[in-house]
């Protein structure tokens, strides 16, 4: 039996131990199950290869899941040499070869996570325990993203993020297992502050409402940090509940406050629902302290705009891409994503590409699936080409460190997709900061636990 | 144990028997993976003890989940400050589950009927509301309360030093993951089957059984029942909370979202699913729709494809469409239509389709003796 | 500080009016009909639909790829031709405006049919069993609605614009005399709340003035004594729900500008409903209308700083304390009848 040859662990003894003396009808079973006779969780044997795809196909931010999920079955598609081959032909420096990973085929399971970190974390388990996922990807709200990568950490299975924006992804709660290619609230503050001072003045009082829970917190203090250095009152910072569909409560008491500019610390169909409704109270046709008044919404992305419509003209917030650029990363992700699906992809889209593309370059480069060798390759790797400029996978946080858009609701949009225009593109060095702000560890990657 | 009738010692053993070798039959159906083998046995725990309540006193709690969440809070913050150990863990969960379910159990239980469901439901919001803000200090909100390398655990910190990684929890110093940790929690299943049994069999059970069926004619004859349904609830409220931190125990995290009301609600479902006022009605209950969420909502156009594949081209193609509306992220409507079905039709739940069946059995043995061998498998 | 609180009463007003609204119709058919109707959301829900499904029909467009021309993502550009001004040009293009107001045609109807259809269908076989049983199987018809909305419509919510010129605030303020530009109001929002108020107006008229609704209202009281004076009482307890299902369904039209539906939108609502419901008295309609208000006002209240940083979270528990303190202080409600469910 080769379980014999590798020598075993106390805990596999254990395990295996405690199975038998319970059932042995069990017993043949596990000794079957072939996840027993490896060095590492999922190290896969035959010619294929499984990523886990954990996306919200329902709830709040499923609209965003929906988009992953396509970007997903794109990039497995190019990784395996077909279609268009995408950005696998501009990542630089590049080790992926367009015929899977290390010589095996992509594929993947994925499980709706229904906006839920329980949710998200039983449908990880599952895809690790029984579906023999090598490599867990996806989410799309910071809750689910800790909450998996936290899972991961224990199972010795990496995690590559997708959209999670809260600064304790890659602060308090990092990971040695995760990695996130978005950016994240800190960064949206200090990229939008210089412009948000630029077209308001230096002197305007700033009323928040906060979804209450710990990104919208982040947020609120990041976006408060960066305003208020640049001379900026804060009259009110307001929590609402997360999921509220009615905020009229909450924006009735904006209107006599004081304050001259609306800031609404909200993702998905919470911004939806209050950029929405703040509008319909007029907000943007007063006058405050004989100013106009303004809204804005420091995250926002394209699906987002499109749900709020109208409202959200003119309106600034960030973007961690937009398919709008002009490089050349993004012109061939655009073309590709557009000619299967017949839409421009969303920031949600292109994160959940990149990071499943930078995933394989670095198990190719790595030249194993042994977790703690492709950590190695990721930790302080600088590649360029996807979209974001020259982007820097930072090894003390496992946060890329790229760009950052601040982005306008479009004015006068010439399709549905039309919905944002890049105002700057803030260099990577102004919204690089120090990790060791938001503390955290990240705990070691060996021994590698064993699923 | 040697009391029990033979009727209620055979249950035991044949439910005993049925859930340890559940590694082996659950085979076949592609859900014997540890994870979900735990669920089973967490949730058939919850809705052993949801029966309890709702199956012996006939009182409708609309707010079981929150029991469930404060008991997977109190295990991982003992697990968190106290030891890694998991007994620990479940013993400080059935405690504060216990306070817990005895002062809402105490305000609730003096309505009856719908107003008492919704008392239960407005005090498990509040919880579900408050631990998602302003409680976050406690319960980490929306991320979920988490393990980490920091934590002060004083009691371990007591006889050996820091480990470099956050430790998975323990029972003894043996870990409890993967089949360890589903024969942990399929040993507390059965022993909560046990004592659920004995509670059944007993003048207590039979008192409760009173109260169901008329509570104004126990109250004349001169019983308060107010202790007995009290008791009830918070012996279905610890189970809940037991079953809550044993999640916390096989994946440390507690999340606000198990304190919602669909939470609750899904109790409710797999209680009835199965058959409330029955012992193992509940746990099949549970059971079932553990497995729709999790394999049955992993099903894709791509395996239906290939299911649907013997059918001539064209009609395969349409028996994919409809049959992928009722599968994959489609199974709750399955399920909806399941429930109503049962309701309607089953009010006892699964084991009342069993008990028909068994009847039909017998009935058709008795009128035809000689024919009935072959007649084993019902027509149903 | 009056301006604050008179936008903030006002906010009350109109969050009662829409929660009165709802709790109608449940009270409604738990009156006459003494069911417990936890499907009540998802008929809202369905009416919200019937509002996306009438804009989808008059948004009908025949697509024309233009080979061509390539969009900036790479794929055949689209012309698109909309079906119903081509028609009708400018009434169709009145009726693509106002479709909120005109989907109500297509929601009274439809609601209707559903409503008469699910009583004579399941629920009337419900009346005798207990309430948790009506409870059970109207919660997973809920369910079963709630998943056939979403296996059509998918999982997002889908916004419903609001008529060009209803949008934007109403200076209430200056109307009434007083500082130009303090006190505005959502236009919707008021237009919510006058509907609020005629549709509650018009079933208590219905009921109070028609020989219909004499008979209903003697049913309520006492059904059996109206059945042996030879009234076919279940045909009209019948039509009740109906009436009930297109009160739910025209509030959710309503709705739909001010919160994009999604399938989930009547789950939301329903513990809301039901806790309006009991706190005004099973049963009573003038108590679902005032506890409808005054969790409206309370909520609207407890939603300002001042009182949050007073007692921190209040707003998201309030409506469930009030329910607490009234079932336990005074369970028949507010202004229900001695002796209904009075336990």
């Amino acid at each position: 039996m080769t379980l014999l040859k590798r020598g075993l662990s106390r805990r596999r003894v254990l395990q295996t131990g405690l199975a038998g003396i319970i059932g042995t009808g069990v017993a043949p079973m596990i000794f079957t199950k072939g996840a027993w006779a490896q060095e590492f969780c999922n190290n896969p044997t035959g010619d294929t290869v499984t990523f886990g795809l954990n996306l919200p196909l329902t709830g709040a931010y499923a609209e965003e899941g929906a988009d992953e999920q396509k970007a997903y079955e794109l990039a497995i598609k190019h990784l395996n040499g077909e279609g268009d081959g995408g950005l696998l032909n501009v990542l630089q420096p590049s080790a992926l070869k367009g015929n899977g990973i290390l010589g095996k085929k992509v594929a993947f399971v994925s499980s709706d996570s229904q906006t839920k970190s329980d949710v998200a974390r039983a449908g990880a388990t599952r895809m690790i325990e029984r579906d023999g996922a090598i490599m867990i990807t996806g989410g799309s709200s910071s809750g689910e993203a800790i909450a998996v990568q936290g899972l991961c950490q224990e199972m010795g299975v990496i995690f590559m993020a997708g959209l999670t924006h809260s600064n304790d992804t890659t602060g308090k709660d990092k990971k040695r297992y995760g990695f996130r290619h978005f950016f994240n609230a800190y960064q949206s503050g200090i990229g939008l502050a210089p412009v948000l001072g630029q077209e308001y003045g230096m002197d305007r009082r700033a009323y928040h409402l906060t979804a209450d829970y710990t990104w919208g917190w982040t947020q609120e203090e990041s976006i408060k940090n960066a305003t208020e250095a640049m001379g900026w009152n804060t009259v009110a910072a307001v929590r609402t509940p997360l999921g509220s569909t009615d905020y009229s409560q909450y924006l009735t008491p904006i209107l006599n406050s004081g304050a001259d500019v609306l800031i609404l610390n909200h993702y998905g169909l919470d911004m939806v629902n209050s950029l929405t409704q703040a509008v319909q109270f007029g907000m943007r046709d007063r006058q405050a302290n004989g100013k106009d008044f303004q809204i804005v919404t420091p995250l926002i992305s394209e699906l987002m705009a499109k749900g709020a419509g109208e409202s959200v003209k003119g309106i600034f917030g960030t973007s961690n891409w937009h398919w709008n650029l002009q490089d050349a990363g993004t012109i061939a992700f655009t073309k590709s994503f557009g000619a299967a699906y017949g839409s421009p992809p969303s920031q949600a889209a292109h994160t959940a590409y990149v990071q499943a593309l930078l995933y394989a370059d670095a198990v190719e480069r790595a030249g194993t699936f042994y977790p703690p060798e492709v950590i190695k390759a990721l930790e302080g790797h600088e590649f360029d080409g996807m979209g974001n400029g020259a982007t820097l996978y930072r090894a003390e946080d496992h946060q890329c460190i790229k760009n950052v858009l601040v982005v306008r609701g479009n004015e006068s949009p010439t399709s549905e997709f039309d919905v944002l225009n890049v105002v700057q593109e803030v260099p990577r060095e102004t919204v690089a900061y120090d990790p060791a702000i938001f503390g955290g560890e990240l705990g070691p990657s060996e021994p590698v636990p064993m699923c | 144990m040697l009391t029990m009738p033979r009727n209620d010692l055979l249950l035991f053993l044949g439910f005993a028997i049925a859930v340890l070798t559940m590694p082996i039959w659950m085979a076949p159906f592609g859900a014997a993976y540890p994870d979900l083998l735990q669920r089973f046995m967490i949730y058939g725990l919850f809705a052993l003890g949801f029966n309890i309540l709702f199956g012996l006193t006939g009182y409708l709690s609309f707010g079981h989940a929150a029991f469930f969440g404060v008991g997977s809070y109190a295990a991982v913050w003992s697990m968190k400050l106290l030891t890694i150990d998991a007994l620990p863990a479940m013993i400080f969960a059935l405690i504060i589950s216990g306070i817990f379910a005895l002062a809402i159990g105490y305000v609730s239980l003096r309505r009856s009927g719908i107003y008492f469901s919704i008392l239960t439901l407005a005090f498990a919001q509040m919880s579900y509301n408050l631990a998602y803000s302003v409680l976050t200090p406690i319960t980490n909100g929306e991320t979920g309360l988490q393990l980490n390398i920091n934590d002060p655990r004083y009691l371990d910190r007591m006889f050996s030093a820091a480990t470099p990684s956050v430790p998975s929890p323990t029972m003894l110093g043996l870990p409890l993951t993967g089949f360890t940790g589903f024969y942990f929690c399929a040993g507390f299943l059965i022993i909560a089957f046990f004592i659920a049994q004995r509670i059944t069999g007993s003048p207590f059970g039979m008192m409760l059984k009173g109260i169901k069926s008329n509570q104004t004619r126990m109250n004349y004859t001169g019983f308060n029942t107010r202790p007995y349904t009290l008791a009830a609830f918070v012996i279905s409220g610890m189970y809940a909370g037991l079953a809550g931190s044993l999640l916390a125990i096989t994946d440390p995290l507690a999340g606000a979202e198990r304190m919602q009301w669909t939470a609750s609600g899904e109790v409710v479902l797999m209680t009835i699913l199965g058959g409330a006022g029955t012992l193992v009605g509940p746990v099949i209950g549970a059971w079932l729709i553990k497995y729709f969420e999790n394999i049955f909502s992993a099903i894709n156009e791509n395996m239906l494809a290939r299911f649907w594949d013997f059918l001539p081209d064209g009609l395969d193609h349409a028996a994919v469409v409809v049959s992928a509306k009722f599968v994959g992220e489609g199974w709750f409507l399955t399920l909806g239509l399941v429930f109503v079905l049962i309701v309607v039709f089953l009010p006892g739940g699964i084991m009342e389709g069993v008990r028909r069946i068994a009847s039909w059995i017998d009935r058709n043995r008795k009128s035809t003796p000689k024919s009935a061998s072959p007649k084993t498998q019902p027509a149903e | 500080m009056f301006e604050v609180i008179f936008l903030q009463f006002l906010n009350g007003l109109d969050k009662g009016a829409a929660y009165a609204l709802i709790a109608l119709g449940l009270t409604l058919v738990f009156g006459t009909l003494g069911v417990v109707n936890f499907a009540h959301g998802a008929l809202f829900m369905l009416g919200a639909f019937c509002a996306v499904l009438f804009r989808q029909l008059i948004t009908l467009e025949t697509v024309t790829l233009d080979p061509t021309k390539l969009s900036p993502w790479g794929s055949p550009l689209e012309i698109r031709e909309p079906l119903v001004q081509a028609w009708f040009g400018d009434f169709g293009a009145v009726l693509l405006n106002y479709s909120v107001l005109f989907s109500i045609l297509l929601t009274i109807p439809v609601m209707l049919v559903v409503g008469i259809a699910l009583e004579r269908g399941i629920i009337k076989h419900f009346y005798k069993r207990p309430h948790a049983e009506q409870i059970l199987v109207t919660f997973g018809l809920a369910i079963v609605a709630q998943e056939l909305i979403k296996s059509f419509f998918g999982p997002n919510p889908i916004p419903q614009p609001m008529p060009t010129d209803l949008r934007g605030a109403a200076d209430i303020g200056a109307f009434l005399g007083m500082q130009a530009n303090v006190i505005t109001y959502p236009i919707w929002r008021l237009i919510y709340f006058l509907f609020a108020a005629v549709i509650i107006g018009g079933v208590f008229a219905f009921l109070q003035f028609t020989t219909f609704g004499m008979v209903v209202r003697a049913g309520m009281a006492d059904r059996e004594t109206v059945g042996l004076l030879g009234i076919n009482i279940d045909k009209r307890f019948t039509i009740m729900f109906g009436l009930a299902a297109v009160v739910a369904g025209m509030a959710g039209v309503m709705y739909t500008p001010l919160l994009p539906p999604n399938y989930h939108i009547g789950m939301d609502f329903l513990v809301l409903s039901f806790v309006v419901v009991v706190v005004g008295g099973m049963g009573s309609l003038p108590g679902a209308v005032a506890a409808g208000f005054l969790l409206g006002i309370l909520q609207s209240f407890a939603s300002m700083t001042q009182v949050k940083d007073l007692i921190p979270g209040i707003d998201q528990i309030i409506i469930y304390l009030v329910a607490v303190v009234i079932l336990l202080v005074r369970p028949r409600g507010l202004l229900g009848r001695r002796g209904v469910m009075e336990a």
